[in-house]
């Protein structure tokens, strides 16, 4: 049993902690759908592995977006049609290439701007307990409430980021509709008041008044 | 690098950034394209280049540069906000056949700073622990960064939504001005109009 004091655990966990980086992946692209497109994201996966699907509409219309998520043999894992936000999770039940479609086929002119965040696979712990002789130190222990804290930060942020992002693409098209719709009710409260004055005062014009005479 | 997605030959995919400032953005790619002959998507395409464009959000071009079929790509942003990075490949072949595509391999990553593995494992124990303790330092900064970021976005969603209150509130009283005083007028002028008209 090698003494404390030498090079103890230290350099195997963050050799570990290096590895982490590369086991897991998670891509999360904000990208534009056009009106009528569908587009198509492929990952492949090993089998076991516990993935997360999690999307969101951004900007667009009312924010909906149709998503499917098939395996490789086509079957479909899951599918909802004019969602706004949702969080999938499944494990790959065999190894290949999954596919997942965003689809704003059902809109005929507005584009909607999606967030989407794939997680394949989850963190291994920072201190894997088989080669361990000891328990935790203090600091390996601190680093990994850190780790867990962070991660917890940075999901948190994104999501805020995401609902706010949102809520304020809500507000602007609700100040621009406000505006427009303001400005031509006035306009057409005018019109129609001035045009019903003149409409009626072209019925006694003076071709009639010979026949309508009212009074003695 | 593994997820990818295809587009036609000549088309751009753009994606969107919403970075704070000072905020490093690195990003890895590969694209394949499609063999008619092979059904396949070929290994490597010679002469497959890839034009990568990053916009910041004032509409300045950040980077715009040509890469091979596979490469790296990075840019810092100075101001916060919508950056766009747009991939689209070199092919100059005008008649482009029916059924050809690119597979674009994507990985962004924002904000990270990459450890430097060797500096790691030559020192001893407390180096190492150095070297991840600023690591860890760097990634908090950029949380601070995008927290910043986002009260600045914030203030301008209050804005608008306050902007939109008072917009409404001066069309009401403005519209119910025109109706009433539009209402008079009418009256007047209709009743000028008969008593003209000796109907009155």
């Amino acid at each position: 049993m090698p003494p404390r004091g030498s090079r103890g655990p230290l350099p195997a966990l963050l050799l570990l902690w290096a590895l982490a980086a590369c086991a897991t992946r998670a891509s999360e692209i904000t990208f534009e759908l056009p009106d009528n497109a569908k587009q198509c994201f492929y990952e492949e996966i090993a089998q076991g592995t516990k993935c997360t699907l999690e999307f969101q509409v951004i900007t667009g219309g009312h924010y909906d977006v149709d998503c499917r998520l098939e395996d490789p043999d086509g079957i479909v894992l899951y599918k909802e049609m004019k969602k706004q936000y949702d969080s999938f999770t499944f494990t790959a039940s065999r190894n290949g290439t999954y596919k997942f479609c965003f689809s704003n086929e059902f809109s005929t002119f507005t584009h909607k701007t999606v967030y989407f965040d794939f997680q394949v696979g989850e963190d291994p712990p920072l201190f894997p307990s088989e080669n361990r002789v000891t328990a935790l130190t203090q600091m390996e222990s601190a680093c990994v409430s850190i780790h867990e804290a962070l991660k917890s930060v940075i999901d948190y942020q994104t999501h805020f980021r995401l609902r706010e992002a949102q809520g304020r693409s809500r507000a602007e098209d609700l100040n621009t509709r406000v505006a427009y719709w303001s400005i031509g009710e006035a306009i057409i409260l005018l019109v129609v008041s001035i045009g019903q004055v003149f409409l009626l005062k072209s019925f006694f014009s003076d071709k009639r008044t010979t026949t309508t005479r009212v009074g003695s | 690098l593994a997820l990818y997605f295809h587009i036609g030959e000549r088309e751009e995919k753009c994606i969107i950034e919403d970075i704070p400032s000072d905020t490093l953005v690195v990003g890895n790619y590969k694209v394949q394209r499609w063999d008619i002959h092979k059904h396949d998507f070929l290994e490597s395409a010679p002469g497959l280049g890839m034009f990568v464009t990053v916009t910041s959000p004032s509409g300045e071009v950040l980077l715009s540069k040509l890469y091979g079929p596979q490469g790296t790509f990075s840019f810092t942003s100075y101001l916060s906000g919508e950056h766009i990075i747009c991939f689209q490949s070199n092919s100059t072949r005008f008649a482009v056949t029916a059924g050809s595509k690119l597979r674009i391999h994507l990985d962004i990553r924002v904000g990270e700073h990459f450890l430097d593995e060797s500096a790691i494992q030559a020192k001893d124990k407390v180096e190492e622990v150095n070297v991840r303790l600023e690591h860890l330092i760097e990634q908090i900064h950029h949380v601070t960064r995008e927290q910043d970021y986002e009260r600045e976005r914030e203030e301008k969603f209050r804005r608008t939504s306050e902007e939109t209150n008072s917009n409404i509130l001066w069309w009401a009283i403005a519209q119910t001005l025109i109706l009433i005083s539009i209402g008079i007028w009418q009256i007047k002028s209709l009743r000028d109009f008969f008593i003209s008209k000796k109907l009155v």
